[in-house]
């Protein structure tokens, strides 16, 4: 038995194209939870990342709270969240309850690469800047910010990509998206669904893995364009 | 929290089987990126490609990959837990390559021309200088690749096969039974920080020489 030839052929199929089930439809929800978790955990991290790496006060914090989020089982945080969204909210909050894990799980990553690109910035680099007059925002903005860019970037790609992967397992407790396929097919022992699913889910993350890569080079300066670790 | 002592047995099990399930392809992992890692910082030409495969392959979601060996090593019988463990062991691998070839290329010269000088062949001044070295940074890599691991074998309760992943499956089918939501999580959290710490304990007895230093972690 073959892997991924069900899955293509399930993917063939016309049927899958349209209506409120369909992959289009189903990619668009996708896009929208990773969006959305993207953004809010963005509005949070990032000026908290790059505070405490100008700053230079917390950083402890920053990194147990990343090793503290990598340990954090998806699965688990999603299925509590929305536990405690029906218990307390009703199953009007459990609409929204999605969204939570998925954020928490996007935080962590953004904020230790800000903090890290921070920490990484040239001190000779941050005196020249200081000597040449240049106050603390104007510092963060002109000097560390762009200079912690790729990094930066890294943070937002893991994100991404963990909220991905993140959505796809919150169909478990009744989230659209392209999850619902496998975990629909797997509830109907359909395999060729569920890999079609698959299919679809690891073309999204690599999508938005070749997007982050197209963006580091359309705005990162050429000069800066070092490979950047993960971290 | 009497729940947990009442299921005890059974908690017990399923954490035994979390372990097996995350810390099988650590190893498997390390195993491999050993000598892969060897041989990217010999061959300069040979790491940008190992680098790019690894991080793509990274950003697969192992829920996809652990169904895509469901065909080949299936969801139930004595390849079961294989299903998991072929793709958890490349995520680590994956991790912990890099900082294996990081690691080695940082020993610095200098200490790569006294070891010459004192006798040293290649293969001896490997294990003997130059792996030591390194250690740190492979163990930061391993580090990563544990804590991931334990927290993703629990991604595959979905498919059957997830340890303590099980409690969330079970707790959501008891009609969203949060106590044992909650107890599978604390433990997966805990048996984390516990192989984290295991893995610092292990550091600091390798690397003697580093002992009151503070060594970056990852």
């Amino acid at each position: 038995m073959n892997a991924i030839g069900p899955g293509f052929a399930w993917l063939a199929q016309a049927q899958q194209w349209h209506g409120a089930n369909g992959i289009p439809a189903r990619l668009l929800q996708h896009l929208g939870y990773v969006g959305i978790s993207l953004l809010i955990a963005a509005l949070i991290a990032l000026p908290a990342g790059l505070l405490i790496g100008h700053t230079g006060r917390g950083g402890f914090l920053v990194v147990s709270l990343a090793n503290f989020g990598r340990a954090l089982p998806t699965l688990g945080l999603v299925v509590l969240a929305f536990a405690v969204a029906l218990a307390y909210l009703g199953s009007a909050g459990t609409s929204a309850a999605y969204i939570v894990p998925l954020v928490a799980l996007a935080i962590p990553p953004i904020l230790v690469n800000a903090y890290e690109g921070m920490l990484g910035v040239d001190p000779g680099l941050k005196d020249a800047a200081r000597g040449m007059g240049m106050t603390g925002p104007q510092l963060l903005r002109k000097v560390e910010a762009p200079v912690a860019l790729p990094l930066i970037l890294l943070g937002l790609r893991t994100a991404a990509i963990q909220v991905v992967a993140t959505a796809t397992i919150a169909a478990y407790v009744g989230l659209g998206g392209l999850g619902r396929y496998i975990i629909d097919g797997l509830a109907t022992n359909d395999y060729a669904e569920v890999a079609g699913g698959a299919l679809l889910v690891v073309m999204l993350a690599l999508a938005v893995q070749a997007a982050f890569v197209g963006l580091r080079w359309l705005i990162v300066p050429a000069g800066l364009r070092l490979q950047a670790q993960p971290a | 929290m009497s729940w947990a002592w009442e299921n005890r047995a059974m908690l017990a099990g399923y954490t035994g089987q979390h372990l097996y399930l995350a810390l099988t392809p650590v190893l498997i992992g390390l195993v491999i990126s050993l000598p892969l890692g060897i041989a990217c910082a010999r061959w300069k030409w040979f790491y940008p490609p190992a680098l790019t495969a690894s991080s793509v392959l990274y950003a697969i979601p192992a829920l996809a990959l652990f169904i895509f060996l469901i065909p080949y090593t299936g969801l139930v019988g004595p390849t079961q837990s294989l299903t998991l463990i072929i793709p958890l062991a490349l995520y680590s691998l994956a991790t912990v390559l890099p900082n294996v070839v990081d690691g080695l290329r940082a020993v610095p010269e200098p200490v790569r021309q006294a070891a010459t000088a004192m006798g040293f062949g290649p293969l001896r001044r490997l294990i003997r200088v130059e792996l030591p070295l390194a250690v740190p940074v492979v163990i930061a890599g391993l580090r990563v690749a544990t804590v991931a691991s334990i927290s993703l074998v629990s991604v595959g309760a979905l498919i059957g096969i997830g340890g303590l992943g099980y409690l969330f499956i079970d707790g959501e089918q008891r009609d969203f039974f949060t106590t044992e939501i909650t107890v599978g999580l604390l433990l997966i959290v805990l048996i984390a920080l516990a192989a984290d710490a295991v893995l610092v304990g292990v550091r600091r007895l390798l690397t003697p020489w580093l002992r009151g230093r503070e060594v970056g972690t990852p």
